[in-house]
């Protein structure tokens, strides 16, 4: 028996995409695997590392936690979508550069997602707010120090180039 | 793992959904799914159909009555639809003018991100005993609208939760909203748990309500069903284990029984304190 498939239309990073797949697919692996947009990681598979972080309608949500025939009529934005349009960094990106804030880089993703959308709701976070905004993403490299410190510098940043 | 073959339906309304799940006794309604779509990818669950209701319009609405509105009760009360996300729920000043229990709870349902998608009505259906949002339901009394081939009925929340991870809502049936009474001039609330990280499951946790000499607990992660105990009367030093004669902690790899006995003693008189602090006004 074969599976039955579904015409999703995904909107990712502003450009639209048409794919055919069984219900059952993650909207990470339909990231990764129907659109090859490798940048969303996925680590657990279970809503809890935040790895596979991806912002719908602006909101931080986690892809591995929603099927892609469920995503259809939203605004996806992958960190393949955080760089300045003309291709530089983006000011979270900048800051994870300057401040060291990734060692092997795989939770780097969610972590990216995850802050950017913090720093809209809250442009000026306090160092309780900052570490606070990425409770929920998993590092087992950095020890999070320098995390929290690429929040509050990517604040500054964003403040700069506003 | 990935989630086992299903076949999917999203119904734009809720007759069209109500219709589907009477068509296939193995199905499940998908609402934000972030409490399911983990139990697929590991396959402890695996229904032969998914209803997903986010196509349903109106579904997300957040109804706030004040007291002497006379709508719902004598005191007010808040009614979450089925598609309200935890989040729009903590965000709404209304909600926690009329009952502040709902975000103090809510700001401890798992991590902002999970939030965003997660539903209220969603978390309380899926009666899971370790989980916030059912205690809430049966401390303060609130019950669940559900919607089946025969019409609407309202549980109350005394009679849905059964037992671990189940809920009296048939398998025909949509849970449409859920509701609380707001909390009545010169009464208090408060929230507290105990969990390993912020976010994770708690441990313990303990919710209160005091209006007048009435006083009641409600426990999460201690028993297979949200517990709530009437402490009305009992002096302040003897609340833990007053608490306890009603409580059985269960031991596991998380805590042990004895440690949750503790924490049920700290939480009930931290929570009870608070509760009573903002009944007179503290």
């Amino acid at each position: 028996m074969s599976e039955e498939l579904h015409d999703v239309r995904l909107t990712v990073n502003g450009a639209t995409h048409e794919i055919r797949v069984p219900a059952r697919r993650l909207l990470s692996d339909a990231l990764r695997h129907d659109l090859g947009l490798t940048g969303t990681h996925v680590g657990c598979e279970h809503g809890v590392c935040g790895a596979c972080t991806i912002l719908v309608d602006g909101a931080p949500m986690r892809s591995c936690l929603m099927f892609a025939v469920s995503a259809a009529g939203h605004e996806l934005t992958t960190v393949e979508g955080l760089a300045d349009p003309d291709g530089s960094l983006g000011p979270v990106q900048q800051a994870f550069l300057e401040c060291h804030g990734l060692q092997c880089g795989f939770c780097t993703p969610g972590f990216l997602t995850t802050i950017t959308a913090g720093l809209r709701d809250n442009p000026t976070p306090t160092h309780e707010e900052a570490r606070d905004m990425i409770a929920g993403n998993l590092c087992r490299c950095t020890g999070y120090q320098n995390i929290v410190k690429a929040v509050e510098r990517a604040a500054e940043i964003g403040a700069e180039r506003a | 793992m990935k989630p086992a073959p299903f076949a999917y339906r999203r119904p734009g309304t809720l007759a069209e959904a109500v219709s589907a799940l009477a068509g296939e006794p193995d199905a499940k309604v998908l609402a934000g799914g972030q409490s399911l779509v983990p139990l697929l990818s590991m396959r402890l669950a695996s229904p032969a159909m998914l209803v997903d209701i986010n196509g349903i319009p109106d579904l997300d609405a957040i109804v706030v009555n004040d007291a002497g509105d006379a709508v719902e009760g004598d005191d007010g009360g808040v009614r979450v639809g089925a598609l309200a996300r935890h989040a729009a729920v903590l965000a709404s000043p209304e909600v926690r003018r009329v009952q502040p229990l709902v975000p103090m709870a809510l700001q401890h349902v798992a991590h902002a991100t999970i939030r965003n998608r997660g539903t209220t009505v969603g978390s309380i259906v899926h009666a899971d005993a370790a989980a916030e949002m059912p205690v809430v339901l049966a401390l303060l009394g609130g019950s669940v609208e559900v919607e089946g081939p025969g019409g609407r009925r309202t549980i109350p929340a005394e009679e849905l939760f059964l037992g671990p991870l189940q809920s009296s809502v048939a398998h025909d049936e949509i849970a449409v909203s859920a509701y609380v009474p707001g909390l009545a001039a010169g009464a208090g609330v408060a929230f507290d748990e105990i969990a390993r990280r912020h976010g994770d499951y708690a441990l313990v946790g303990a919710a209160a309500l005091v209006e007048g000499d009435r006083v009641r607990v409600g426990y999460l992660s201690v028993g297979d069903v949200p517990t709530v105990v009437d402490l009305s009367g009992v002096a302040d030093d003897e609340l833990g284990e007053a608490a306890l004669a009603h409580l059985d902690p269960p031991d596991d790899i998380h805590a042990t029984a004895a440690y949750r006995a503790q924490l049920v003693r700290v939480l009930t008189t931290r929570v009870v304190r608070s509760a009573r602090d903002m009944a007179e006004g503290l």
